[in-house]
C-alpha cells in the first residue's frame, strides 16, 4: 500500500531559492579557488620542470656551454630561478647564479642575545667557500664567484657516471662546503638541496640535522677512490652555550680552522649577507683575522674594497649598500673607472669617525682595483670588524661572558629576537637592515655603535688628488 | 492493475482516493509496464478531474504530473531513444494524450478559489492543473502552443477575472518547454497587455498572475543566449516604471513584481560594459528598499522577495554603478546593526530578527562578493570590512548554542576579499566557527562552516597554522560522526586538502589521523554495491573529495624534506586511482581531480614514487584515456600529470 500523497507541488515559486543560491555561489567560488590554488601549486612545478627538460638535451652534451652567455645577455633573471633547476645551469648562467646564491655570513661586531637558545656554533676550516653540486653523473665544486674549483667523480647522490645507476637522474644535491687543501677534503657547513629537495625553506636546525644523518649514507664520508676523488666531511656543529662555545673555539679537529661561524637555528638558507649567520675571529683560532694584502702581508693601515656606483658612491655590498664615501666625476672619468668597478681603498690616519655611535667619517685612501677574482665588495660587518680587531677588539671572553650559565638562564625573558626570524619564511629575501636594527639594538656587550643606514656623510678623500693614481 | 482501476470507482470517496494515490505510484515505479493501461486510465482520470470530488480529482491531475516527471527525466537523460543504452523508454504518452489532455487541463484553470493568492498553504484543483499544465510544456515542448493558444484568446478579455486569470495563467504556464522562436512572437504580443494589466486590471488575482507570468517571461525568454531580444531600449523603461509601481501594490502582487524584476536582472547578466538598466539601478535599488520597510512586508514573503532581487540587481550589476553599490554597504550595515538593537525577545521576535539578520547576512555577502572581485572597488570596500565584521560576530553573538548560516557564508567572501588580513579576526571569530562545525542538526550550517574553513586557509595561508589543531579535531569527529548528514563529509575531506596546502609541511602531525580517514572512505567509495543514481551521485563527490584531501597534502609537502612521511600511502593511493578507473563509473569532475592527483603524487614524490607509478594501471590506459578526452580540463590536467611522471620515472 502506498503511503499517503501530498500532491501539493511548488506554485508560482522560484525553481530556486535565493539562499540556495547564495550557496551554490559560494561553492562555486570556493571550488574555483580551491582548482587556482592548485594550479598555482601545479604551475610552479610545471615551469621547474620544463625549464629542466629545455636545460638537459641529453644528445648533445657540451654544445649548451657555448649557446648559454647568449641567454645570459638577453637577460634572464637567473638568480630567480629554483634552486632544484639551479643545478643544471651550466657556463656563464651557472657561475653568475651561483655567485649570488652562498649564504654570507657577517662579521660578528657585537654579540647577539639568546646566544646559548637560538644559536649553533662551529670552528671554520680555512679554505675556499664553494658550493658543490652534484648531478648527471658529475660533481662540480664553484667558488665564492662562481668560478669552477673542481669538476670530479663523487659519492653523492647523483655525483659521477658508474655501474648501477640506481640513482635517477633528477637526484641532485647542493652542498655549501669549505675546501680544506692540506687534507684535500670538503667540509660541508651546510645542506642546501639533497636528492632533488631544496632545504632552502628550512632552518639550519633542521638542515644540520638531515645533513648529518644523510651525508654519512651516501659513501661520501668515505677515503678517496676512483669514482671518489675527494673526501667529504661535516664538521662537529655545537650548540652555542657556554660549553659548545668552548668546545667549537678549543677543541681538536682534523682541520685547520679559521674562525667560528655562528648560525641561527631558525634562520633559513638565504642567499647572500645575512646577519644570522655570523664569524667570528682572533689570533688563536685563525691565521687571518687581520686581513693581508695581495702579497700576504698585513698592511699597515686596513684596508676596504669598495663598489663604484653610478652616482660617484663607494658602498658595501650590503642590501641595502652602505654609503662608505664618493668620487667625483673628474677622477672617475680620468682614471677611467666605471660603475660597478671594485675598488680598494686604504682607511688613512683619519680612520673611522663616529658621532653618538653613527660613522660620519671615513678617511679613505685611494690605492688600486683588487684582482678581478674579486666578485665583492667588503660588507659593513668587516670592515667594521677589521676595524675593532686593529683598535678593540671583540675577544672570546667577551662572548663566553655574554653567555648565560644554565642557572641565570632559567629567569630570563625569551620574547626577543624572534621576530626578525619568523619574518623570514617564504622566499622574500628578509630586509637584513631590519633585522640588524632588532638584534643589534637589543644587544649590549661590545659597542655603543648603533649602526642605522641612513647616516649623514661628511666626506673627505685625497684620493681626489689623484697622486697615488698617477704614482 | 485491474483491481487498482475498478477501485477509483468505488462508491467511497476514501478508496477512490487511495486508488488514485496508488496510481500515481504505479506511475512513477512501473512507468514502463503502463502502455497497456494508459488509455482506460485517461478516461477515468478525466472523469475524476471533471466530476469527482477535490481530493479524488487532485490525485487524479497528480497522476498526469507524476508522468510528465517521468517522461521529462528520460527525454532529459536519454533524448528518448529506443537504443540499447536505456533502460526505460520513453512511450510519449503525454504526446499522444495532448490533444484530450490539454483541454481538461485548462478546464481546471477555471475553478480557482477566492484569495488562494493570500494563502499560503492553498492547494486547489485550479492550482494543481496549472502547474500539470507547465509540465506537459516542458514535456511536449511547441506542440502545446497552439492547444492553449486558443484558450488564452477566448478568455483574456472576458469580464469575469476567473477567465482573465486562467487564460494568464495558462499563458504563464507553457513558458518553459516551448521553443523560444514559437514562443518570441507571441510573447512580443502579449508583454504590452500584461504591462497595461499589471496596472489597469481592478482584480488582486489577475494582477499577481500577470506579474508572476512577467517573470516567467523574463525567465525564459530574455537573456544574452536568446537570438532576438525581447526587451529593447524601447520597451525597458516601461517594464521598469510598471514593475516598480506594482510594488507599491497589495503584498502578493509586489511579491511577484519583485520576482519579476529579479528575471529581468538576471537576464542582463552577461551584459558588458554597460547594461540596460543602469539608468534605473538607483530607482530599482530604492524602491526595493522601500519595500523591505512596508508594514505588510511579512506577508506573501514580500521582505524576502525584495531582498533577493535586491541582491540579483547587484549580482547582475556592472563597473558603472560599483560606486552606488558602494553606497549600499552603510545601508545594509544599518539595517543589520538596527536588528542587534531589540532587547528581551520573545521567540517569537528572536525567530523574525534571525530572518531578518539572514536576509540582511546574506544580501551583505553578495555586495562582498560584487566588491571584491575587482581590485579598485575592493579596495574601497575594505574601509568597511572591520566594522562588517563586527556586525557578523555580533549576530553570532545573539544565539547561544547555533550560528548564524547567511552570517557565515558572508563571512567566508569577506575572508576571500580580505586576504591575509583576516588573521586579525580570527581570535574573535575562531569560536564561531568551531560551533559552525559542531553543528550536526543544521547540516547546512556544519557544510557551510566547511567551505568557510576552505576560504579562511586560502586567505591566511600559513596564519591558519595555530588554529589548526583545533579545526582538524573538529573536522575528524565530524567525519566519525553517525550523526551529521552524508552529504557534509566530501566537502570536510576536500577542506583537508585546503588546510594542507595552507599550512604545508606542518600538515605533518595530522597524517596519522586524516590517512586512515581517507584510505578507508576510499575503500568505502570503491566498494559501493551502487544502483541508484543518488547512490553513485554521492560516490562520486565522495571521491572527489577524498581526491582533493590527497591533492592538497601532495603539493603542501612539495619541495619540503619531509615529503619521505608520504612515501608510505603512495601504493594505497595509487591502488585507489586503478580501482576507480575500473570500475569506469567517475564523473568527468572525478576524473579531472584524479588525474591530477596522479600528478601530484609524481610531482612530489618524484623518483621515489617512480616504480610504483610505473606499475600502476592509472600512469598507462587511464592517463591515455584523460589525454584523449573531449573535456578541456580532464586534458589539460592529464597533459600536466604526464609532465611529472616522465621526471619521476626517467632514469
Amino acid at each position: 500500500m502506498a503511503p499517503p500523497q501530498d500532491t501539493r507541488r511548488p506554485f508560482k515559486r522560484l525553481a530556486i531559492s535565493d539562499q540556495q543560491r547564495r550557496r551554490d555561489i559560494s561553492l562555486q567560488r570556493q571550488a574555483q579557488s580551491r582548482r587556482d590554488a592548485q594550479h598555482q601549486a601545479r604551475c610552479l612545478a610545471s615551469t621547474v620542470l620544463s625549464l629542466q627538460s629545455q636545460t638537459t638535451p641529453e644528445p648533445v652534451p657540451d654544445i649548451e656551454l657555448e649557446l648559454v652567455p647568449e641567454t645570459e645577455e638577453s637577460g634572464a633573471p637567473s638568480q630567480d630561478l629554483d634552486v632544484r633547476h639551479a643545478a643544471k645551469l651550466k657556463g656563464a648562467e651557472a657561475r653568475k647564479w651561483f655567485a649570488k646564491q652562498l649564504m654570507l655570513p657577517e662579521w660578528m661586531i657585537d654579540v647577539p642575545d639568546r646566544l646559548s637558545d637560538d644559536w649553533y656554533v662551529f670552528a671554520r676550516p680555512a679554505g675556499k667557500r664553494c658550493f658543490v653540486v652534484s648531478t648527471n653523473g658529475t660533481t662540480v665544486s664553484r667558488q665564492r664567484n662562481g668560478s669552477i674549483l673542481h669538476r670530479f667523480p663523487s659519492a653523492l647522490p647523483n655525483g659521477a657516471k658508474k655501474r648501477d645507476g640506481s640513482g635517477p637522474n633528477q637526484s641532485y644535491c647542493i652542498l655549501d662546503c669549505i675546501f680544506h687543501e692540506l687534507d684535500q677534503t670538503y667540509y660541508v657547513i651546510d645542506m642546501v638541496c639533497w636528492r632533488g629537495y631544496s632545504l632552502y625553506d628550512c632552518a639550519a636546525e633542521f638542515r644540520f640535522f638531515w645533513l648529518n644523518s644523510k651525508l654519512g649514507e651516501t659513501g661520501a664520508c668515505d677515503p678517496p677512490s676512483f669514482y671518489h676523488k675527494y673526501r667529504f666531511s661535516a664538521v662537529p656543529v655545537y650548540n652555542c652555550d657556554q660549553n659548545g662555545l668552548f668546545s667549537a673555539y678549543s677543541g681538536a679537529v682534523p682541520y685547520v680552522k679559521d674562525g667560528l661561524l655562528f648560525y641561527n637555528k631558525h634562520a633559513h638558507y638565504q642567499a647572500g649577507n645575512t646577519p644570522l649567520a655570523l664569524v667570528w675571529k682572533d689570533q688563536n683560532c685563525s691565521q687571518y683575522v687581520i686581513d693581508t694584502d695581495s702579497k700576504g702581508q698585513v698592511p699597515t693601515q686596513q684596508q676596504v674594497v669598495l663598489e663604484l656606483q653610478d652616482d660617484g658612491k663607494l658602498v658595501t655590498s650590503d642590501d641595502p649598500p652602505v654609503v662608505f664615501g664618493g668620487l667625483d666625476s673628474d677622477f672617475i672619468q680620468k682614471s677611467g673607472l666605471c660603475t660597478g668597478n671594485l675598488l680598494r681603498f686604504a682607511i688613512s690616519d683619519g680612520g673611522l669617525s663616529f658621532v653618538d655611535g653613527k660613522l660620519v667619517k671615513a678617511d679613505l685612501h685611494y690605492l688600486e682595483k683588487p684582482n678581478r677574482a674579486r666578485a665583492f665588495a667588503d660588507s659593513f660587518s668587516k670592515i667594521m670588524f677589521q676595524h675593532t680587531v686593529r683598535h678593540c677588539p671583540l675577544k672570546i671572553d667577551d662572548l663566553l661572558a655574554s653567555i648565560p650559565s644554565p642557572d641565570d638562564q632559567q629567569n630570563k625573558p625569551c620574547d626577543i629576537d624572534m621576530v626578525p626570524i619568523s619574518s623570514m619564511s617564504g622566499h622574500s629575501p628578509i630586509n637584513s637592515a631590519a633585522c640588524r636594527d632588532t638584534y643589534r639594538s637589543k644587544s649590549s656587550s661590545l659597542s655603543a655603535l648603533d649602526f642605522f643606514l641612513h647616516l649623514v656623510w661628511e666626506f673627505r678623500c685625497n684620493c681626489t688628488t689623484g697622486k697615488e693614481y698617477e704614482a | 492493475m485491474r483491481v487498482v482501476c475498478e477501485a477509483t470507482l468505488c462508491p467511497e470517496t476514501k478508496i477512490r482516493q487511495a486508488a488514485y494515490e496508488c496510481l500515481v505510484s504505479i506511475s512513477s515505479t512501473y512507468y514502463e509496464k503502463l502502455a497497456p493501461y494508459i488509455q482506460d486510465i485517461f478516461n477515468i482520470t478525466a472523469k475524476a478531474v471533471r466530476e469527482d470530488e477535490e481530493p479524488v480529482a487532485l490525485q487524479a491531475i497528480e497522476f498526469w504530473s507524476s508522468i510528465c516527471d517521468e517522461e521529462i527525466d528520460i527525454l532529459e537523460e536519454y533524448g528518448g531513444d529506443f537504443t540499447g543504452d536505456s533502460d526505460i523508454p520513453c512511450f510519449y504518452f503525454i504526446k499522444q494524450a495532448l490533444p484530450a489532455l490539454v483541454p481538461m487541463l485548462l478546464e481546471t484553470l477555471l475553478k480557482q478559489e477566492e484569495d488562494q493568492d493570500q494563502d499560503e498553504g492553498a492547494w486547489n484543483i485550479a492550482m494543481a492543473g496549472g502547474t500539470c499544465l507547465g509540465l506537459v510544456a516542458r514535456t511536449v515542448g511547441d506542440d502545446i502552443v497552439q492547444l492553449v493558444m486558443q484558450f488564452i484568446e477566448d478568455n483574456i478579455t472576458k469580464p469575469d477575472w476567473r477567465h482573465r486569470e486562467a487564460a494568464t495563467y495558462a499563458f504563464g504556464s507553457i513558458l518553459e518547454g516551448p521553443s523560444p522562436e514559437k514562443l518570441t512572437p507571441l510573447v512580443n504580443v502579449a508583454l504590452n497587455f500584461m504591462l497595461t494589466a499589471l496596472t489597469k486590471d481592478p482584480n488582486n488575482h489577475v494582477k499577481d498572475t500577470t506579474a508572476w507570468t512577467l517573470g516567467r517571461i523574463f525567465e525564459f525568454l530574455h537573456g544574452s543566449t536568446l537570438d532576438t531580444p525581447i526587451i529593447t531600449q524601447a520597451n525597458c523603461q516601461q517594464i521598469v516604471t510598471v514593475l516598480l509601481q506594482s510594488m507599491k501594490d497589495v503584498a502578493n502582487v509586489a511579491e511577484k513584481a519583485c520576482g519579476a524584476l529579479y528575471f529581468l536582472a538576471q537576464g542582463y547578466e552577461d551584459v558588458t560594459p554597460s547594461s540596460p538598466l543602469t539608468p534605473y539601478f538607483q530607482e530599482i535599488v530604492q524602491a526595493l528598499l522601500t519595500v523591505t520597510h512596508r508594514e505588510d512586508a511579512g506577508e506573501s514573503r514580500l521582505r524576502t522577495a525584495a531582498y533577493e532581487t535586491l541582491n540579483e540587481v547587484v549580482r547582475c550589476s556592472t563597473d558603472e554603478t560599483s560606486p552606488m553599490v558602494l553606497q549600499l554597504v552603510p545601508v545594509i550595515m544599518t539595517e543589520l546593526h538596527n536588528t542587534l538593537e531589540g532587547q528581551k525577545l520573545s521567540s517569537d521576535e528572536r525567530e523574525k530578527q534571525g530572518e531578518l539578520q539572514g536576509l540582511l547576512c546574506g544580501c551583505l555577502q553578495v555586495i562582498i562578493q560584487k566588491l571584491g572581485s575587482s581590485e579598485p572597488t575592493k579596495y574601497v570596500f575594505m574601509q568597511y570590512a572591520d566594522q562588517i565584521m563586527g556586525l557578523f560576530l555580533r549576530v553570532f553573538a545573539c544565539r547561544s548554542a547555533t550560528v548564524h548560516e547567511e552570517a557565515m557564508l558572508a563571512i567566508g567572501a569577506l575572508a576571500y576579499a580580505t586576504g591575509p588580513d583576516f588573521a586579525k579576526y580570527m581570535p574573535e571569530f575562531y569560536k564561531y566557527l568551531e560551533m559552525g562545525l559542531q553543528n550536526f542538526e543544521e547540516y547546512q550550517v556544519c557544510a557551510v562552516t566547511v567551505g568557510v574553513v576552505g576560504d579562511i586557509c586560502r586567505a591566511l595561508e600559513d596564519k591558519i597554522l595555530p588554529y589548526c589543531d583545533g579545526i582538524m579535531t573538529q573536522l575528524l569527529k565530524d567525519l566519525s560522526s553517525n550523526q551529521l548528514h552524508r552529504s557534509v563529509k566530501p566537502p570536510i575531506f576536500s577542506s583537508f586538502g585546503d588546510i594542507a596546502l595552507a599550512i604545508g609541511e606542518n600538515f605533518e602531525k595530522y597524517l596519522i589521523y586524516a590517512m586512515p580517514m581517507l584510505q578507508s572512505a576510499a575503500e568505502l567509495s570503491a566498494h559501493t554495491a551502487v544502483a541508484d543514481d543518488e547512490m553513485t551521485e554521492y560516490t562520486n563527490s565522495l571521491r572527489n573529495g577524498i581526491l582533493e584531501a590527497y591533492s592538497g597534502i601532495l603539493q603542501g609537502f612539495k619541495n619540503s624534506p619531509k615529503t619521505q612521511l608520504l612515501i608510505p600511502y603512495a601504493p594505497h593511493i595509487l591502488q585507489f586511482l586503478d580501482s576507480m578507473y575500473m570500475e569506469k563509473d567517475m564523473d568527468d569532475v572525478v576524473m579531472k581531480t584524479a588525474i591530477g592527483v596522479l600528478g601530484d603524487l609524481a610531482d612530489t614524490l618524484g623518483s621515489n614514487a617512480g616504480s610504483l607509478i610505473q606499475q600502476s594501471l592509472s600512469c598507462k590506459d587511464f592517463l591515455n584515456e584523460c589525454l584523449s578526452s573531449d573535456d578541456h580540463m580532464i586534458k589539460e590536467s592529464a597533459e600536466w600529470a604526464k609532465l611529472a611522471i616522465s621526471r619521476a620515472i626517467s632514469v
